[in-house]
């Protein structure tokens, strides 16, 4: 399949781990990736929390450029999915809106194309059984559990996730690729989003609960889906606390056996290479 | 005269706060709720009471992370996640400042960043937030291991088409 592709800010740098296995993981699934031409930030937490009208046309600039190519457009980053699918529920909804968003972007929004996150589209149009076919290295001692926070699910009606309080897609992909994933209660907890920076003792007491929760789950990983959540629980926890963290297309990678694989683990803050050479994963 | 109340739920937009029947599940949900002065069912009530200047210096409005836990769960589908952005924008735009100064300082560096380049160049966003926060030391030890392992980068792409992006920004008279 061929789908548009909105790498977003984080992805080109505190999460290039996830553009980087994202597009190898594409390839080798059949998944060809087009980048949205010249984009531009989403707005992230920073334009809703400011000035309603920026945060929808910063994320409309976006969707109308992406609407050039005709295609699903592809939203790794956790965070400007949810800015994008909540511009494209108020454009949708308000006729009055969009006329004025319109106005300020100084073009038409058609709303033809679907905002999509790669874990819906690796589970419902790659599937299970195709990933699984294509394993050479089963991530057998990796006991991962899956951490979906908040931007991907919520609010249900706007983001469209499945089982938006128990979410499932990325534990079954995980238990595809040959890791004996863990359950526990902590899968849409928030880690404290941008407030790492300004207010970091806040995080770091939200992060701490989390590889808590982890820990007793009988995790030795946490898997992720948002640069946000990589880069407050790869760096905030406290020590003692830690445990490694992956974006979900890295283990996917790995397990796929696709050249460079290990080398995203070496840009983590906490090195999650140990554990993988003890598991021989690497 | 507008009460505090119906101004709010006109930026709101949706339900109207009236719908909250006060169960709190709203505040139970909440992750920051026992960091907030007052938590978010008690600043509805607020609201409801007109109680404006309290609300709109008060340090929860900048505490709401945003999770959409709230109306997530609100059984009425009050909008409290709106609610707060709508609280935050009222104080920027009567000139109030924020209570929690840092956080508004970080939202004015980002959207500078952007306004600047299109995208968010790490780096630069982080200078300006630490040379206008004052909080110059926080964080500084993680900067050059970033650096290190390419996580931060001087130089990066930026929009080209920069006239689109700055003409949002005036047309939307944003901070």
């Amino acid at each position: 399949m061929k789908v548009s592709y909105y790498p977003g800010c984080s992805l080109h740098a505190t999460g290039k781990e996830y553009d980087q296995s994202m597009k190898a993981v594409s390839r080798a699934l059949n998944i060809e990736l087009k980048e949205v031409e010249d984009w531009s930030c989403c707005g992230a937490s920073s334009a809703h929390s400011t000035n309603f009208d920026l945060s929808i046309a910063l994320s409309a600039r976006n969707l109308i450029a992406a609407e050039k190519n005709a295609m699903d457009v592809m939203v790794p980053c956790a965070a400007c999915f949810n800015r994008f699918k909540m511009a494209e529920h108020h454009l949708k909804a308000d006729k009055d809106l969009k006329a004025k968003i319109e106005g300020v972007v100084g073009a038409k929004y058609q709303g033809g194309i679907a905002i999509r996150n790669p874990i819906d589209i690796i589970f419902n149009e790659i599937g299970l059984d195709t990933l699984a076919v294509k394993v050479v290295k089963p991530l057998a001692g990796l006991k991962p559990v899956s951490y979906y926070g908040c931007l991907l699910l919520r609010p249900p009606e706007v983001c469209e996730f499945e089982n938006y309080e128990n979410p499932f897609m990325l534990d079954k992909m995980m238990g595809a690729i040959g890791a004996d994933v863990k359950n526990w209660s902590y899968k849409t907890d928030c880690c404290g989003g941008s407030l790492a920076i300004s207010k970091t003792s806040i995080v770091i007491d939200m992060c701490d609960k989390l590889m808590s929760a982890a820990k007793e789950a009988g995790a030795n990983c946490v898997v992720t889906a948002c640069p946000l959540c990589m880069a407050n629980l790869d760096m905030r926890p406290s020590s003692g606390l830690k445990l490694p963290v992956f974006y979900f297309t890295e283990l996917i990678s790995l397990a796929m056996g696709l050249p460079g694989s290990a080398e995203t683990f070496k840009s983590h803050m906490f090195d999650p290479q140990p554990l993988m050479r003890q598991l021989r994963l690497i | 005269m507008e009460t505090f109340l119906e101004e709010v739920n006109k930026k709101i937009h949706g339900v109207p706060l009236q719908a909250c029947y006060h169960c709190r599940k709203c505040t139970a949900g909440c992750p920051t709720a026992s960091h907030m002065e007052y938590n978010p069912n008690k600043v509805i009530k607020m609201i409801q009471n007109g109680q404006k200047e309290k609300v709109l210096a008060s340090s929860t409005i900048w505490l709401c992370l945003s999770c959409e836990t709230c109306i997530t769960r609100c059984p009425n589908q009050v909008d409290i996640a709106r609610m707060m952005d709508v609280l935050r924008q009222m104080a920027i735009e009567e000139g109030r400042g924020a209570r929690e100064k840092n956080i508004l300082k970080f939202h004015e560096a980002f959207l500078a960043g952007i306004k600047r380049g299109g995208r968010i160049n790490e780096p630069m966003m982080m200078a300006q937030y630490k040379l206008t926060s004052g909080d110059l030391f926080s964080d500084v030890a993680m900067a050059p291991g970033m650096f290190l392992k390419g996580k931060l980068s001087l130089l990066s792409p930026r929009t080209k088409d920069m006239k689109s992006v700055k003409n949002i920004f005036e047309k939307t008279k944003s901070i």
